[in-house]
């Protein structure tokens, strides 16, 4: 069962945590598929820039985890200006 | 929806056979967590092959170390509901994700691997991470 995947040919950010810079809206979430020019997170958290600042909700998010507020999101490829594995931020 | 029980057995006996104790209701998960005194490690298993398929062998390898938490638990998400549920009740302010590791001493999370520490990586840099926090939290002082 070691490294067993039971969705193959998946794309290769699949069920990693990323971060998705959209401009005015950031959102932490696991990375689902790409679909029809729609990016796919699941379970995921979303930045309220008039209660946090980013960087804040980016350590939090790395730190407890991340804050459900959406099961499902779909983004238009098209607004998402970064997009990189949670992991990979120094906060 | 759960998986078939046959095709997670052998998930669960990976972990059991390190010798960690599986907690299959809430009740199993009070009576080990509740009012619990010294260390305790909790691994949260998962059917997810993207993280929990290099957290065993991870957890797995972390658990030759010579310094080891006194309690070794395990709760299975997805699978085991009630327990798993419960046994996040014990983890505070950190957030639900599977699969994960929480390092407790006295009831109190001291650190916490969650799923997206554990994307990405190989199971002997899950170990190191695991290792670190047992030197940590877990020697015990003479």
């Amino acid at each position: 069962m070691t490294g067993h995947v039971f969705h193959p040919g998946h794309h290769e950010l699949h069920g990693v945590t990323v971060v998705v810079d959209a401009g005015a809206r950031t959102f932490v979430g696991r990375f689902d598929r790409v679909e029809e020019g729609m990016v796919q997170l699941l379970n995921v958290a979303v930045h309220d820039a008039t209660a946090t600042p980013r960087e804040e909700f980016l350590r939090k998010s790395h730190t407890f985890g991340v804050r459900v507020d959406l099961k499902h999101l779909a983004l238009p490829e098209s607004e998402v200006r970064s997009l990189v594995p949670l992991s990979e931020l120094t906060t | 929806m759960p998986y078939s029980e046959m095709m997670v057995k052998p998930m669960r006996e990976e972990v059991t056979r390190l010798g960690v104790q599986e907690l299959k209701s809430a009740p199993d998960v009070d009576a080990a967590l509740g009012n619990e005194s010294g260390t305790a490690l909790v691994f949260v298993n998962s059917v997810c092959g993207c993280a929990a398929g290099t957290a065993r062998p991870g957890l797995a390898l972390a658990l030759k170390h010579s310094i080891l938490p006194q309690k070794l638990y395990t709760v299975f998400a997805g699978q085991d509901i009630e327990s798993t549920q419960r046994a996040r009740s014990y983890f505070g302010e950190y957030q639900p994700s599977s699969p994960s590791i929480a390092l407790m001493r006295d009831g109190e999370v001291l650190h916490f691997v969650h799923r997206h520490m554990i994307e990405g990586r190989s199971p002997e840099q899950i170990a190191a991470d695991l290792v670190a926090a047992f030197d940590k939290y877990c020697a015990v002082a003479v």
